[in-house]
């Protein structure tokens, strides 16, 4: 079994549909959106019309803050900008990817292995994983051996150590075997709109039976994206974002 | 133990040690091999799984015929002893026993250092740091070529630093052996090896470590300010050019030691062209005064993350420039030197290797005596010298080799391998007396180059 596991597509539709098909080339018969499908992007009917497809195929779909945004439940200090997004989002969504949209889970867990989009420690809270501090309060909350997340577009590893957590950044397409002996936290950047620097889109693909997790970075046609942002009159930052990765 | 773990069947026991058993087994392709497994359970040191999961992810990533081969890998099986590890069965000899004859002469020691170099540089490139360099774990086979086992402790560029998570003495390496930075905690500098490579060759070379065996605190610490006794001093018979390298590796600060293992292996393999300083020649060990600068330096001292340790080689490039002794000041040698001066802008450690060839025929023609061959290739090394000259460049830096007989581009090609050369620099000829040696030979070298190849042309006038 290999798995993708993408994360924050934030309704950006060429940097979903390069993702898949990077992992297709690459084995994946898998898949698992960790929240975020949504929010910021121009294309959000079709993003979702891709993972419900895949959902009906058993991919594993969860929420994230920007879906439940897009439901209409905004958060007190969300910033314009996303405000604005969400606004826009719901506007565009039909009842049948409403009823998707409201029906997906905060956490799932499949064996040894957990789903959620920003901490297993009450994931509706939606806390930032930003160090080994939030990090061990993850994996606290869970006794899987590996959790899967999203929501800080950053790409991180972290791993148990005596008790304590440590953090590893990735490098893109290299397989870091996931020892049995320890818990890992693997968070999957983001797919449609990574914040590390580096615009191209970020996503996992773990491979079940060595157990090896694999970090890849998938450059897009991001200019496309950018340009139908400003077409769709969504604010402007969040086209810049796209072109430069920030 | 008995039965089977995976597709492997268990022989019987081989070895145990503090951290791990090994087991004989036998491969489902009937191939001899050797199982590990980790002592786990209570009353284990919790490195002992750190150790054996370092050496399952690093191994599982290494190739090549200086490292085992990893054969198979697990985490569970039908008796619930949890993970384990098949590996290549190495026969041969470890440098251990080796060292029991120590003191060894000189040329016994360049001999296996430049196997162990040569290895070395081999997993180095492949982004790995051992960390762990004890004789124990340097096995010299049958076949004459060293294989390094034991990656417990080891550093991957590209993957989680296991082991360094784990802390505290056991994972920090062997005390009589280790660098000074490697006391302090910094890991993946490949240098840190090259110290612990520079503490085997003195061992090997006077029959003791350069700061004994005591594992005491001091004993660990007082190597990051005080240098060793000079190995001549313990054993007169060392030669300065060997006494120079070796203290060259043992330097305290990871910047003054070779800057490769390929630089370290080519030293040992030319000991004629290594530059003897006060370094080689001096029988007094560095005073009070010398360790007290040591010391404030290393209080300024900014120990930053490590770089990966590809990084370091990448900084380190050797360039090999085969040079038409023909033509020393002509455009196209011009040229060249050019080339070598952008190529080394940026690369604070490079070393260049400057190559003549002697040509067979002319060889054949006046090889009345090996007095006449000896007298051509003097020659040909002082014009080799002489194109160098004009690039000033410090001596050091520089080293000087003739190829003699046979054909140019497959000679070229050899030696560039031998040498671990990074970057290949020649000329095109256009015309010269030396077109049928060298003007025909650059496509070939850049078709069988183990390297990068330049091929410096003189931009001609246009017609019309």
């Amino acid at each position: 079994m290999k798995l993708a596991i993408l994360s924050d597509i934030h309704a950006n539709l060429e940097a979903l549909t390069a993702c898949l098909a990077h992992a297709r080339r690459h084995g994946a018969d898998a898949w698992a959106f960790t929240g975020d499908l949504v929010g910021y992007g121009a294309d959000p009917h079709a993003c979702l019309g891709i993972v419900r497809d895949l959902a009906a195929q058993g991919a594993i779909v969860l929420r994230g803050n920007h879906d439940d945004a897009a439901l209409g439940g905004l958060w007190p200090d969300m910033n314009p900008v996303s405000r604005e997004a969400a606004v826009w989002t719901r506007s565009r969504l039909g009842e049948a990817e409403r009823d998707f949209l409201a029906a997906l889970p905060y956490v799932v867990a499949r064996k040894d292995l957990l789903f959620v989009h920003a901490s297993a420690a009450q994931p509706e809270n939606w806390e930032y994983i930003v160090g080994p501090a939030a990090a061990a309060r993850c994996l606290a909350a869970t006794e899987a051996k590996i959790v899967f997340g999203g929501h800080v577009h950053h790409p991180r590893l972290y791993f148990s150590a005596r008790g304590d957590v440590s953090a590893f950044v990735p490098r893109p397409g290299i397989a870091v075997p996931l020892s049995a002996g320890r818990r890992w936290l693997a968070l999957a950047g983001s797919v449609g709109q990574p914040r590390d620097g580096n615009p191209a889109a970020s996503y996992l693909l773990f491979d079940g039976v060595s157990r090896r997790l694999t970090f890849y970075r998938v450059a897009y046609d991001w200019l496309t994206a950018a340009a139908k942002i400003r077409a769709a009159g969504l604010p402007n930052t969040l086209a810049q974002r796209l072109e430069h990765g920030l | 133990m008995s039965g089977r773990v995976g597709d492997f069947r268990i022989l019987g026991p081989f070895r145990s040690g503090s951290m791990a058993e090994l087991f004989e087994a036998e491969a489902p392709s009937g191939e001899h091999c050797l199982v590990k497994r980790p002592k786990l359970g209570f009353g284990s040191h919790p490195a002992c799984y750190a150790g054996f999961e370092t050496e399952q992810m690093v191994l599982g990533r290494l190739a090549g015929p200086h490292v085992p081969r990893c054969l198979g890998q697990g985490e569970e099986t039908a008796d619930g002893r949890g993970p384990w590890l098949a590996i290549e069965r190495i026969e041969g000899q470890s440098f251990e026993a080796i060292a029991a004859a120590a003191p060894l002469p000189a040329a016994e020691v360049a001999r296996l250092g430049v196997l162990l170099a040569d290895a070395l540089h081999a997993l180095h490139r492949q982004n790995v740091v051992h960390q762990d360099l004890t004789p124990a774990h340097i096995l010299l086979t049958v076949q004459g070529r060293v294989v390094l086992i034991d990656f417990g402790l080891a550093c991957h560029g590209d993957l989680p630093d296991l082991a360094a998570t784990e802390g505290g003495a056991a994972t920090l390496g062997s005390p009589a052996i280790i660098a000074p930075e490697q006391v302090l905690g910094v890991r993946g500098d490949p240098r840190s090896d090259l110290f612990a490579a520079g503490a085997i060759l003195y061992r090997l070379a006077t029959g003791r470590y350069p700061f004994g065996s005591v594992a005491s605190r001091w004993g660990l610490h007082r190597r990051r300010w005080f240098d060793p006794p000079p190995p001549r001093l313990e054993n007169p018979e060392i030669p300065e050019w060997l006494q120079e390298i070796i203290l060259h590796c043992l330097a305290v600060r990871p910047e003054r030691r070779y800057a490769s293992a390929a630089q370290l292996a080519y030293d040992l393999a030319h000991p004629d062209q290594v530059v003897v300083g006060e370094r080689g020649r001096r029988l007094r060990r560095g005073g009070l005064r010398l360790a007290v600068k040591r010391w404030w330096s290393e209080r300024q001292l900014d120990l930053a993350e490590p770089a990966r340790p590809v990084r370091q080689l990448e900084r380190a490039p050797h360039l090999l420039v085969a040079v038409d002794t023909d033509d020393q000041n002509g455009a196209l040698a011009e040229a060249m030197r050019h080339t070598l001066r952008r190529l080394i802008a940026h690369d604070p450690h490079w070393r260049i290797t400057c190559v003549g060839v002697l040509e067979p025929s002319i060889m054949t023609e006046q090889d009345e005596g090996a007095s006449i061959g000896h007298s051509l290739h003097t020659a040909k090394l002082a014009i080799l010298h002489q194109w160098a000259h004009p690039l000033a460049l410090p001596r050091e830096r520089l080293r000087f080799h003739v190829l003699t007989g046979g054909e140019a581009a497959a000679q070229l090609v050899d030696y560039a391998r031998a040498a671990h050369a990074d970057h290949i620099v020649m000329g095109a000829r256009g015309s010269s007396v030396m077109r049928r040696y060298l003007g025909s030979v650059s496509a070939r070298v850049v078709a069988e180059a183990p390297c990068s190849v330049t091929v410096v042309r003189v931009p001609q006038a246009q017609d019309g």
